[in-house]
């Protein structure tokens, strides 16, 4: 039915011809009448023209020597990859936890009603945000040029302990250090923002319940700050996981570094590239996954009701199917 | 008694535990800046009454609640709650600050209910409930349980124990909220406009809990537009105006035959 020429009859301009009016088709009718969806024909050209190059990007990916997927298939699981792939996954946790447990210290002090404290947290975010984490990995690396030996003691006093520098950093716990001071600075500002983000009436409401203070910041304050955490410091993880390959400049065998020593051996640069790329990918997708998990843990009481994770999503799925199997007919 | 009595040397909280005295307010004064917002508040309320406070926005009726449950820092001027400074220790002739855990203390004994509930949003109604009683109290889980239990048949929500605050209407929220503040057991309650963020067909059930509290002897002290409210479940009626309270008394005086000029334009507008 068209109603826009309806109300233009209503008044007809002088002069004008009125065109003829439509017969209206009964209920019955427009019942039985048969819907033809509109074609979109433009639509399946472009969508044809996509699969195309798709087809000749993966025909290309099998068909190119170039590629080498023997070669790529040999060292996806190799013993030295496969350590490699260890000693990247370390870097990331180690990274990631003393990042993060420093990262949360630096956010209560900017947060902190201390000046000193704020003052100390700010210049050390200030301070490791600008420095490339390149260059505050070799000065890392070089500690022992700079500090001959570590020791603990009192303060500007006498020494109770010493180590020998060479000895107690290791290229590894180098690298993870390096890596923590690094993601302690990004982890600290993720951090507070989720703390400010908390409705100010929550802790208020925990302190008039003398709720003790520790408590109000672990059972109230962090499980709500969480919320706008995750996603950033999920990014960061991902971040400090795929930025472990800096560290290969340090001669530490993690992935990245490994693949390039074996491809310095034999020279197949591309398919080894592609064995760290799968790697890479594999893990970030794990991550990814675990990232969904958690957030959806911290979202509980944020919504009425919480929709449903993928896999329930695809168990009502297979059950409407295999019902519309078993009557003949799909069911809304 | 002059408001602005000296905190130091005024009538110590210790001698108005026996008189049934629960909460004592003298000479308050309080500014944000150069704010004044508290001109020398005196108030007392006695043990199992009902005070409640009205006045137009911006008269310093919030600041002044949250100044007894030490939200707020006093300028000049001390409460004391059963005979308890509040905020503060004095030794000899000096006032010694307490320290943020001391006043956490404190407040056990005093019940905040706010005007827009501050349920925990991430826990359900039944640990929103038990937060408090078993953290700051040191119950055991159980007996805290249990006793949510009887607090939520009390509000009238004991099926709803498991649910999270979003899932509640405002009015459902609120009750919660009051139950929350009675697991502690406190020696007086206090109400920041409990009914003001509902809707009016949800301000009756809430109403009516308060109205079951002060049936059972429960020292309230209530901050309310509602003036019905106010004539049915007052002991005490107190008009503040810019900081200072201008008039109290019982409800038949305060609300029927106001005496200060102020009161009665109040009125005339609420009414
Ligand atoms: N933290 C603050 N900083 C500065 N000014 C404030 C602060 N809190 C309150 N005030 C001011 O103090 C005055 C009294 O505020 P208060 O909230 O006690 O009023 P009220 O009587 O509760 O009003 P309402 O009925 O609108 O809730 C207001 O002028 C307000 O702007
Ligand atoms: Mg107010």
């Amino acid at each position: 039915m068209d109603t826009a020429t309806g109300a233009a009859q209503a008044a007809p301009p002088p002069g004008r011809l009125v065109p003829p009016q439509r017969p209206v088709p009964d209920r019955e009718d427009l019942a039985t009448l048969k819907v033809v969806p509109a074609r979109h024909y433009w639509r399946w050209v472009a969508g044809v023209a996509a699969l195309v190059v798709v087809a000749q990007f993966s025909h290309g990916l099998v068909t190119n020597p170039g590629w080498d997927w023997d070669t790529f298939f040999l060292y996806l699981s190799a013993d030295t990859v496969l350590k490699a792939v260890w000693v990247t996954l370390q870097l990331t946790v180690y990274g990631t936890a003393l990042g993060f447990a420093l990262g949360i210290v630096l956010a209560f002090m900017r947060l902190s009603r201390s000046v000193i404290l704020q003052t100390v947290a700010w210049t050390y975010i200030w301070a490791f945000r600008s420095i490339p984490l390149i260059v505050q990995l070799l000065f890392w690396f070089n500690l022992a040029y700079l500090y001959k030996e570590l020791g603990i003691g009192i303060p500007f006093g006498p020494v109770l302990w010493s180590f020998d520098t060479m000895n107690l950093v290791s290229a590894l716990s180098a690298a993870v250090i390096g890596l923590a001071l690094h993601q302690a600075a990004y982890a600290a500002e993720i951090v507070r923002g989720g703390i400010i983000s908390v409705d100010a009436g929550q802790l208020e409401a925990a302190a008039a319940l003398g709720i003790p203070r520790l408590r109000q910041l672990r059972r109230i304050l962090l499980p709500q700050a969480m919320r706008s955490i995750l996603p950033n410091a999920a990014n960061e993880v991902i971040s400090l996981f795929k930025g472990t390959s800096i560290v290969s400049v340090m001669a530490i065998g993690e992935l990245f570094y490994q693949v390039q020593v074996i491809y310095g051996r034999n020279g197949r640069v591309v398919p080894l590239l592609m064995v760290a790329t799968a790697w890479y990918i594999l893990l970030t997708t794990l991550l990814t996954i675990a990232q969904y998990y958690v957030e959806r843990h911290f979202a509980r009481g944020a919504e009425r009701t919480p929709p449903p994770t993928p896999l329930q999503r695809a168990r009502t799925f297979t059950r409407r199917m295999r019902a519309a199997a078993a009557t003949g007919g799909i069911q809304k | 008694m002059s408001t602005d009595s000296d905190p130091v040397t005024g009538t110590a909280a210790g001698t108005s535990a026996g008189s049934g005295l629960m909460v004592d307010v003298r000479g308050v004064h309080k500014n944000f800046g150069a704010l004044e917002v508290l001109r020398g508040v005196d108030l007392q309320v006695r043990t199992g009454e009902v005070t409640v406070v009205l006045g137009p926005s911006g008269s310093g009726k919030s600041t002044l609640l949250r100044s007894i449950n030490h939200l707020e820092k006093l300028n000049r001027g001390y409460i004391s709650i059963d005979g308890e400074l509040i905020g503060y220790r004095r030794v000899g002739s000096k006032l010694h600050e307490l320290k943020e855990r001391e006043v956490l203390k404190q407040r056990l004994h005093i019940g905040f209910v706010f005007q827009n509930f501050n349920l925990f949003p991430h826990l359900t109604v039944v640990e929103n409930i038990i937060e408090a009683p078993v953290s700051a109290l040191r119950r055991s889980r159980k007996a805290a349980v249990e006793q949510a239990g009887r607090l939520l048949e009390r509000v009238g929500l004991a099926d709803r124990a498991d649910a999270y605050p979003r899932q509640l209407s405002g009015g459902q929220q609120q009750r919660v909220a009051i139950a929350r503040a009675l697991a502690l057991e406190p020696k007086v309650l206090l109400f920041d406009e409990p009914t003001s963020a509902l809707d009016p067909e949800l301000v009756g059930e809430v109403l009516d809990v308060i109205k079951d509290l002060a049936r059972t002897g429960t020292t309230m002290i209530v901050v309310t537009h509602e003036i019905g409210f106010a004539r049915e479940v007052a002991d005490t009626v107190v008009f503040m105006d810019d900081g200072v309270i201008v008039e109290q008394g019982p409800p038949a005086e305060v609300l029927d035959r106001p005496r200060h000029a102020r009161t009665q334009a109040f009125l005339s507008k609420v009414l």
